[in-house]
Order: structure tokens, then sequence, then C-alpha cells
């Protein structure tokens, strides 16, 4: 006789087919375990050469113009004479460190906080709602910047302000999704049935409600890794000479246009940083998109 | 309907006066010698910073602070700030134009060119115009603003040397600035004024400036309004009363066109806050990087050099454009989709 497989296990799966049937996903994936195996392998690929914080460059004296790939320094040296590859590969590491930290404080706060306000409802839900309406009417990058300003630079407040701006988003999914669930036939017949209110919360509700945030959760590394790049390339991030992509493009600023009779002798400066970001908010963005589409039930069975 | 609409507009006074004290509480973590040094201006004040403090009243309470900053507001008078040299009313009055000469061009050409092409993409579902249109999408969404405002200036500016960066060339600038009989300034906007004044060269060379700033927040921005309309496209398409439309025979065009865009058009018409919110962030970076001196660009300079009363008077002003978009697009929604108006 055959195996019956647990429901959940046979959607998982078909949920795991669906998504490595798109292309999207698998360009995603390949990259991300790309960049995994850079961050994780970083020690390995450019040894550190200052013990103590192996995310400070190494830079062999102070000149400010860029000097192009040689052997040792295959991609060559940023203004400053920052090591280039060595800043690309150590900048994966910050650039997972801001992502994941950022959308998982963010997605903590915001997924509890929209549970208690569709779960308690009522004024409780309303003053939390009025509160979340204040918040987004400031754009992310400006209300960032006002709470890197108050806290003092660095790459810490930088990823500590991005996760109290970016909680808010998760807050309205998580509540409109519960609000909707509460009203399912297969709820009520669980109330009917005389489940306890937490249980049916846990057990039915906040699984199901969680999808739409766990999609906005992995476009949302990608987008504040670009925010994050935008603030250390304005010079609110992390001090001068540390790993971090959008730090180096700001290094490279000046040096867009070379000598006039060779202008774009500079290009790797702001290329090469400015490749990895772009690759690394790919991936992201490609997995978000294969999962909505993996997880939207209007299309998923079609 | 019109209980609504007042119920909203009173809202937004709410969200407003949020947004101050939200911006106020975040700024007061500031000592008030820090807050007090903003008005040091020789070595003489700085030594007497205690009674700067005292006598600037930073060591009140904190109501009594931020009532002192409303009704100052109720003046105009939002302090001093530091990146401008002047006050920051002068200085907002003056970077408005700038940044409202970006947006003016960007914002139409992107909503345009996003529906037309989220409108294909979401006909030619699944096809390779769809491919197309999706993969640059995503790849447009992943890039940062700055860094392809960068490229493009590598690109035109140092490569081709025909776009540059700046508002106007400097001889206009000094000629504008220099003759104000022959140049009136109707509006600041330069293309306008220029235009208006018989001076095509100044339109023109104003346009130059703006063409890659526009291209960029255009190009970055497109990506979301074409998504949305991509998948509110092909959710109309899929719907009943078009296959009945098809089945009737129906001219494809007419279909597509005028049934099922019409009716996709609504979702569509939701993201215009967030238009408003990404317009503002992007004119930020495209402001910095094309050294355009508008209100981003007083911005960003002014999180650097620690100017807080401009970062609080630009938090309030993009607080009320994304509030009055928001209320925007609740008014246009009952408008153009008699179910809620009725309803």
């Amino acid at each position: 006789m055959e195996k019956k497989t647990h429901p959940r296990l046979k959607e998982f799966k078909y949920t795991l087919y669906r998504i490595f049937r798109n292309p999207s996903a698998i360009i995603g994936f390949t990259l991300l375990i790309f960049f995994t195996g850079v961050a994780v392998f970083a020690p390995y690929i450019a040894p550190p050469k200052y013990a103590h914080d192996p995310y400070i460059m190494p830079h062999k004296g102070f000149s400010p113009t860029p000097k192009p790939p040689t052997k040792e320094h295959i991609f060559g040296t940023t203004s400053g004479q920052y090591d280039i590859f060595y800043g690309a590969v150590w900048g994966t590491r910050t650039a997972f460190k801001i992502g994941i930290f950022v959308v998982f404080f963010a997605t903590v706060i915001g997924v509890s906080v929209g549970v208690i306000s569709g779960y308690v409802g009522g004024i409780v839900d309303e003053i939390i709602m009025r509160i979340v309406d204040i918040i987004f009417a400031i754009p992310t990058v400006v209300l960032a910047m006002a709470i890197v300003v108050a806290f003092g630079r660095g790459l810490d407040k930088v990823m500590i302000a991005l996760s109290l701006v970016l909680w808010r988003n998760y807050v309205r999914v998580m509540r409109s999704g519960i609000l909707t669930l509460r009203e399912m036939d297969y709820v009520q017949a669980a109330r009917v049935m005389g489940v306890s209110n937490i249980k049916i919360m846990i057990k039915h509700i906040i699984p199901n409600a969680i999808y739409p945030v766990m999609v906005m959760a992995f476009m949302d590394i990608g987008s504040m890794v670009i925010v994050a790049a935008f603030m250390a390339f304005l010079g609110l991030g992390a001090p001068r000479g540390y790993a971090d992509w959008g730090q180096m493009i700001s290094l490279a600023r000046n040096y867009i246009v070379g000598p006039a009779e060779d202008p774009l002798r500079y290009w790797y400066t702001i290329i090469i940083p400015g490749g990895c970001i772009v690759l690394f908010v790919l991936a992201w963005n490609l997995i978000g998109d294969a999962l909505r589409d993996a997880f939207d039930p209007k299309i998923r069975r079609k | 309907m019109l209980a609504f609409i007042t119920r909203r507009f009173l809202f937004m006074f709410v969200v407003v006066f949020g947004v101050s004290v939200l911006i106020f509480s975040i700024l007061m973590t500031f000592s008030p010698e820090r807050r007090a040094a903003v008005y040091v201006r020789s070595p003489q004040q700085a030594q007497n910073l205690p009674q700067l403090v005292e006598s600037l009243g930073l060591n009140d309470p904190f109501y009594i602070q931020y009532f002192r900053w409303v009704k100052e507001l109720t003046h105009f008078n939002l302090g001093y700030s530091v990146v401008a040299a002047r006050p920051v009313w002068d200085a907002f009055k003056s970077f408005l134009p700038v940044t409202l000469e970006l947006n003016l061009y960007s914002v139409p050409i992107m909503i345009i060119v996003g529906i037309w092409l989220g409108t294909i993409s979401g006909i030619y579902h699944d096809t390779y115009i769809d491919h197309i249109t999706r993969i640059f999408a995503i790849i447009f969404w992943s890039l940062p603003t700055f860094l392809f405002a960068l490229i493009l200036l590598m690109i035109f500016y140092g490569y081709f040397e025909v776009f540059s960066p700046g508002i106007i060339s400097d001889a206009y600038s000094v000629y504008i600035h220099d003759n104000p009989d022959k140049y009136t300034q109707y509006t600041h906007l330069l293309t306008i004024d220029g235009i208006l004044n018989g001076r095509f060269d100044i339109a023109w060379d104003a346009a130059k400036h703006l063409f890659l700033p526009v291209v960029t927040q255009v190009m970055v921005i497109i990506a979301l309004l074409l998504r949305v309309m991509r998948s509110s496209m092909i959710e109309e398409t899929s719907k009943d009363y078009i296959m009945t439309a098809r089945a009737k025979g129906a001219d494809k065009k007419t279909i597509n066109f005028k049934h099922a865009r019409k009716n996709a058009l609504i979702p569509v018409v939701t993201v215009a806050g967030w238009l408003a919110a990404f317009s503002m962030s992007g004119s930020i970076e495209v402001e910095v990087i094309f050294t355009r001196q508008g209100l981003g660009w007083w911005l960003a300079n002014a999180a650097i050099q620690l100017d807080i009363p401009v970062i609080m008077a630009m938090c309030m002003f993009m607080g009320i454009i994304i509030v009055t978009a928001n209320l925007a697009v609740d008014i246009l929604y009952a408008y153009i989709d008699p179910r809620i108006r009725l309803s």
C-alpha cells in the first residue's frame, strides 16, 4: 500500500517543484550560492592582513589615484590604494550582514505587531495602524537618514535605523492576512469545534498569513542592501576603509571620469563594487519573484 | 462620499502632526549642547555654550520645545540651515524649483511608459516581449539609483562629453543672475522660463542638463509601475467577461485596450502614493550624483553635516507630499471605480 504523505509535506514538495521549474529562481539561487560561498570562505579567498579586524581593507600607500589591475591586485586598487578584490570579497560578508540583520529584526517586530493588531483588534489595532500610517508618510531613506543622524554614524547604526523603518511594511501585510483568514470557513469550522483562539492563531492563521511576508522579506534583503549602500556612499555608514561596496563606490566617486585621452580609465573602481551590489540584489529579487509565483494561490495550480 | 473625503482630509492633519512629533523626538536624542553647536558662529560663542543652551531653551521639557517649534512654524520660521547658509524657509523656496523641474518631466514619462510597457507585457504574457520587459524590470529594480546615475555620467559625460552635471551652464547662470531686467524668472523652472523669455538657448541648455537625471529616475522607478500594471493586466484578461467578449468575436484591440486596460488601471492608481515616495527618495540620489542643488541634494548634505532644522523641515515636507498623494489616490479611486463610489 502506498504510504500517504502528510498534506503539508506534499504541498511543500509541490512548492519546491514550482520554484525550481522557474528559470529565474535557478539563476537567483546560483548567484546566492556563489555569494554565500564567497562570504563563508572569505578568509581563504582574500586572507586578511589585519588580524584584529578583517573587514578593514588593506592599502599600500595613500595615493588618491586608482591603479589598474596587476598580478598582485587582480581587480586593481581604488582611491587611497585600497585593494578592490579584497573589498569585493569581504564586502559580500558586509552585504549579508546588512540584509539579513535588517530584514530579520524588521520581520520579527513587524510580524509580532501585526499579529497583535489583527488578533486583539479594536482600539489597539486602531492605534497601531495609525502609527504605522505615520511612519509610512516618510520615505525609507529619509527616515533612516534622520535616525542615523540622531544615533551617530556607523554600519551598526545604519542597520538599526533600517530595521526601525522597515518593520512597518510587514505589519500591514501580516494584519490584512490575519483579517482575511479569520473569516475563512476552515477557521470558522475550527472555532465551532471548540479549538482555542490561541491555537487557531498559531496553528491555522499565522502559518498561512506568513507567506506574503516571506516573499516581501526576500525582496527587501536586496532593497535594504541598496539603501545601505547609498547611505555608505554619503558617508553615513561604516568608517573609511571598511569593506563595504557602497563605500568603495564613494571612494571612486571622483574618478568616474579619467584623463582626457582615456576617459574610461578608472572604470573598474565603479563597475566592480557596483556589479557586486547589482548581482547580490538581483539574486534576492529573482528568488523573491519565484517565491511569489510559487506561493500565489491564484496562479499556483494553473 | 463627502463624509469620506472630509474624514480622510482630517486624518491627513493627524498624520502630519504625527510625523512632526516622530521626527522631533528622534532629533531630541541629541544632547542640548550638540543642538546648540549648530548656532555657534565664533569661538567666543563656543565658550558660552551653556548660556546658549539656556537662552535657546534647549534644556526645556519635550513638549515645551515642541510647541515652541510649532509656534515658529506658523511664522514660517523653520530655523537656520548651515548647509545653505540661509534661513530654512528661504533656502527651501530656492531649492524647490530644481526638484520640481526634475519631477515635472520624469513623473509623467514614467507613468505613461510604465503603463504602456505593463499593458504590452500583460497582453503578450509569457511571450518573448513579456520576458524581455520582465528582465528589464528586475534588473533595473536591482540597480541602485546612484550607481546607475554614476554609470550614465561615466559614459555620457566622460566618454561622449555630451551631457554634464549641474543645472545649467555657468555662463547662462551668471547671465540669469546679472540681468533680472532682461530675463524674468516667472516660474523659476529653467526650461519654462527660458521659453517664456524667448531665450530658447537657455531652455535647451537646461533641458540638456535635465536629460540624464530624468532618464535615471524614469528607468529605476518604471520597474515598479510596470510590474503592478503587468500583473493587474494578466488578472483582468483572464476574467470571465473578457472570455465572453472573445467568444462573441469582439475585436482584439477593443478587448485589450478598452475593456481590460481600463479595469486593470484601477490597482495601478493605488501605487501612486508609493510613486510619490520613490520620486522623493529618487530625487535625493539623482541630485547628489548630478550635483543639482535641489531639495534632495540639500537633505543629503544636511544629513552629513548634522543640519537638524533642515532634516526636520524636509521630513515634514515629504510627509505632506506623500499624505496628499495618498488622499488624492483615495479620491481618484472612488471616482474611477463606481463600485467603491456607490457602496
